[in-house]
Formats: C-alpha cells, structure tokens, sequence
C-alpha cells in the first residue's frame, strides 16, 4: 500500500475545495445577477399606459422584436416619436408618444413604418387593398371623462369633434336634452371605437386644464366579452360560433323525496 | 525620438472614427442626413445598407421574435466586417463607452492605482457568463434583456435622440473602472465585447509580435486594456491571436522597438 505524503494530500484537498467554491461562487453570483437583472427587467417592461407608433405589433412582441434603433422616430415629420429615456420609466429605447404634447397627425404615406427593419411596426397592419392607410391604424383609444368634459356640463364645445381627422367618424356629438335649464342642448361627444385610431388630435384639441378627453392603449381601455356571448342577430359576430366545441355537462340529480330533503335538516345544525 | 503622431496616431483614428460616426448618427436625428440613420442597434447606410448589431439579434432570436429580412442581411453584413478587420474591433474604435473606459484607465495610471493594486481579484471570463446569461433571461422573459438595460445604448442612444438619466450610467461605469476594477466593464463585465471577442477569434487583421526586436521594457503591457492577450511578448514571435484582443493598437504606438505591429493572419496553418 502507497502512503501520500502529507503534503501532497493536503493540496488535492485544497484544490479540489477550491475548484468546488469557486463554482459555486460562480453559481451564487450568476443566481443573484441573473435575480437582479430579471426582475429589473421584468419592471421596466410591465408598463402599459404608452402609446406605440401606427402598426406596432402586440406590445409583448413588440419588446422582443423592437431593436430600439430610432429610425421611426427620425422618419416622424412632427417629432412626434420618442425614444424611451432612462428616468423616463418606459421600456427603455422604445419608441412613444405623448399625444398632449404632440400627437401623431397621421400622414397618409406613414413614414415612420416602412422604416422599420424588424417588423416591429407592421406595414400589413396598416394597409388596406394593397396601400398605406393611416385611418386603419388602432394606437390607441379615446376616452372621455364626462365628468370633467365642459360639454356634458352644458358649455357648447366641439373642440375634439373638430380636431378629429376622422372627423365625424371617429367623434360624434350626441344632443341630448338639457334638464338643468329645461330649454338648451347638450351636445355631447361620443367616441366610436371601431373607428377611433388613437392619433390624441383631440387630446392635444381638448380646453381643459387636464385634457377631459384622452388616448389610453386599447387594451387598456377596452373590455372583452370572451366566448360566451354571442350577438344571434350579427352575422359577423355569429361567424364566432363556427369552430366552437360542444361541451356537455351533466348535474346529478338528488334521488331523494322531496319532503325528506325538507325534514332531514341535519345537516344545518 | 519619436514624435507625437507615431505615439499617438491609432488613437487619434479611434477617437476620429468613434466621435465621427456618432456626428454622423446625430445629424442623421437632427438635420436629416441620410449618411448613417438609426444608431449602432440598427442603422441604414445612405438610405440602402442595412447594418444591425449581431448579439441584439441573437437575443431576439433567443426572446422567441421573428426576424426580418433587413435585419438578417444587416447582421450578416456587420458580422462579416468584423470577421475581416477583428471582432472587438467594435470596443476600441466604435463604441463611445470605450471613451470612458479609456479616461478612467488613464487616470488610474496617473493617480497610480494600478501601481497599489496589481492584482484584480476577478476573472476576464465573466463576460461570458454574462453573455449566457443575458440570453438565458431573454429566452426565459421573452424579451431582449440585455438591450434594456445596456449602458452602451443607453450612450449612443442618448447623444443620438436625448440622454434622459444615462449619464448615470457613465458615471457609474467610470468610477467601478478607476476604484474598483482595472478596466472593469470592457474588459471584465461586457457581454458585448464577450460576443465580439467570440467573433474575433478567427478574424483577419492581427497584432504581430517580433521577439528580436523586443527589448521587455513593458510598456505595451501596461498599456494594453487586454494585457493578458500579450503573454507573447518577449518570448516568442507570434501574432496576438485571442479574440479578446480589441486592436486598439496602443501597444503598437507606445512601442520604441518596432516590435509590434498590424499583420493579416495567415489562413493556412503551418
């Protein structure tokens, strides 16, 4: 039998040791980096309250497929694009806009999408029969605050009807009896969704001190109906009910009497 | 004697190609030019080329993004520039951090720093952890995770469209370079140099040592940002064939000797 010499066993030990520590030196500072880093990023791109450009892509394909390089931003005529800033708590590098400051005037030939190398702002997305269409753009939604909108007060003011490129499309005023005075209208103005683009025109238009009318993301400020409401009297809504599955649930049925059910309380106390 | 300009010329090229391109991506935002549009993610050259970075690429694939036609060719075309003239070629004369870095290398060496603490107690081989990491998070987050919090773009970006708080960045940057680590973020920490230091492994353009002409003053060692891709100096004559290398070409000016010097690697292997 061969004895080690002390020493030398002493220093595989050692370095075996070493070699141990380190890696798990290595994994400890990779988990916490890695910890860090992910919840890090995971907060800057939680945020929903911005507005992308015409034809941007979902927003959680948007943020893997933007590659943040502000050639939309430098197509924009109106500098209405903005590329996220650091302290700007936006998904940083992103491109946004702030329509009370300026808002996207929708040109017709959209300069800021072809633009795009990733595809992040999707052309298809905003053409219609083969040609650019900016009024088919979905950016966001308007939404009114009737509360604070002078014109449910009874004051006559049409500036977001007016502002709106859409106009008479997207806004609408509604007349509505004036109780208060029993002898005026209010002329109240009503967003349709469907044709509504987000551009914020009337945003940007609107007298309040805080605009009274606004621009949210459309997922922000729409609902959803989901699957099990159907419109019977819309064909197109109907059309829904086409690839649907039957699903067949069965709910036992107590064979009990009756009046046993009623004697036999048991149960309760 | 040697004058200013062979002491100085590379690095007077590194500066002229770094600021220039970055006046060119600047005007591009502010006066319209069409030379050079976008900024060093993605960028068009005279409204045709595109040019797209590499590793921002890799992490959209790895983030699960479908990737565009401009965008494959772009990154082909920026891969194969640096496969050509050395992957890290990037750090030392395109991105604007090395500026930083650079200051904050040269007053450590001013102040002395580096003469109290020679050793530094990390390895050069984080930047590759960082780089499996960062496209571990992107799989795992469905986003690009380095591009969001990187202080590379977070530079060029901000002297291109609005800085915002990147300045921070900076600051932070230099000071872990000049109080914590030697060279700390090019050299330790970036996993975009890591990226470009796998590029450049096989790259063309290298630094060439002649061990005859060497007389082991050390200056290029000390120097040298990579000092370890420099383990043939005085020894053998051999090219500086790690792609960690940035040819920055500072070891070719400081040297009195003649013993460095750009070559193209030979492809054939003897």
């Amino acid at each position: 039998m061969q004895i080690m010499p002390n020493k030398m066993r002493d220093k595989t030990v050692s370095d075996r040791r070493k070699f141990i520590l380190r890696m798990a030196r290595g994994a400890g500072i990779a988990a916490m980096g890695g910890f860090v880093w992910s919840a890090y990023v995971d907060e800057v791109t939680a945020s929903q309250l911005l507005l992308r450009p015409p034809g941007a892509i979902k927003e959680d394909d948007f943020l893997k497929t933007c590659i943040k390089c502000g050639l939309c931003v430098e197509a924009c005529p109106y500098d209405t694009l903005l590329l996220a800033k650091p302290g700007d708590n936006k998904p940083l590098g992103t491109p946004y806009f702030i329509p009370r400051d300026i808002p996207c005037y929708m040109c017709p030939d959209i300069p800021c999408v072809p633009v795009c190398p990733t595809g992040a702002l999707d052309e298809s997305s905003v053409t219609t029969s083969g040609e650019l269409d900016i009024n088919v753009a979905e950016m966001g939604l308007a939404v009114i605050d009737d509360e604070s909108c002078i014109a449910f007060w009874g004051i006559q003011c049409d500036a977001c009807y007016r502002a709106c490129p859409l106009l008479g499309e997207a806004i609408t005023v509604e007349y509505e009896r004036n109780e208060r005075t029993g002898k005026h209208a209010l002329m109240k103005p009503v967003v349709h969704a469907n044709v509504c683009t987000g551009c914020g025109l009337c945003e940007k238009a609107c007298v309040t001190e805080k605009a009274a009318i606004f621009v949210l993301p459309k997922e922000v400020a729409m609902g959803k109906v989901g699957n099990y409401y159907i419109k019977g009297w819309d064909k197109d809504d109907e059309k829904r009910l086409k690839n649907a599955s039957e699903i067949k649930t069965t709910t036992e049925i107590s064979k009990r009497s009756a009046i046993d059910s009623l004697n036999d309380v048991g149960d309760l106390y | 004697m040697r004058n200013l300009w062979d002491n100085y010329r590379y690095l007077f090229f590194r500066r002229f190609t770094q600021i220039g391109l970055l006046v060119l991506y600047f005007g591009a935002n502010a006066w319209g030019w069409t030379i050079l549009m976008g900024n060093l993610s993605s960028s068009l050259f005279l409204d045709v080329v595109p040019l797209s970075d590499p590793y921002a690429v890799l992490q959209m694939l790895f983030a699960g993004a479908t990737i565009a036609t401009d965008i494959l060719i772009g990154v082909l075309i920026v891969t194969i520039f640096y496969l050509l003239i050395g992957g890290r070629v990037f750090c030392s004369w395109v991105c604007p951090v090395n500026i930083v870095t650079d200051a904050a290398a040269l007053l450590r060496r001013e102040l002395g720093i580096d003469a109290i603490s020679k050793r530094q107690p990390a390895s050069r081989d984080m930047r590759y952890w960082v780089l499996a990491l960062s496209l571990i998070i992107s799989a795992m987050m469905g986003v690009t995770a380095f591009e969001f919090i990187s202080p590379i773009s977070m530079l060029h970006r901000g002297i291109i469209f609005g800085l915002g708080f990147g300045w921070a960045a900076m600051l932070i940057i230099f000071l872990f370079d000049l109080f914590v680590l030697k060279n700390g973020w090019c050299g330790y920490v970036c996993p975009l140099g890591g990226f470009y230091s796998l590029v450049g492994k096989i790259s063309l353009i290298r630094v060439q040592h002649t061990a005859e002409n060497c007389t082991a003053c050390m200056k290029c060692k000390t120097i040298c940002p990579e000092h370890q891709v420099l383990h043939m100096i005085d020894k053998e004559s051999l090219p500086v064939l790690s792609g960690e290398c940035t040819n920055c070409a500072r070891c070719i000016e400081v040297c009195d000797d003649d013993a460095l010097s750009f070559s193209i690697r030979k492809l054939a292997k003897k």
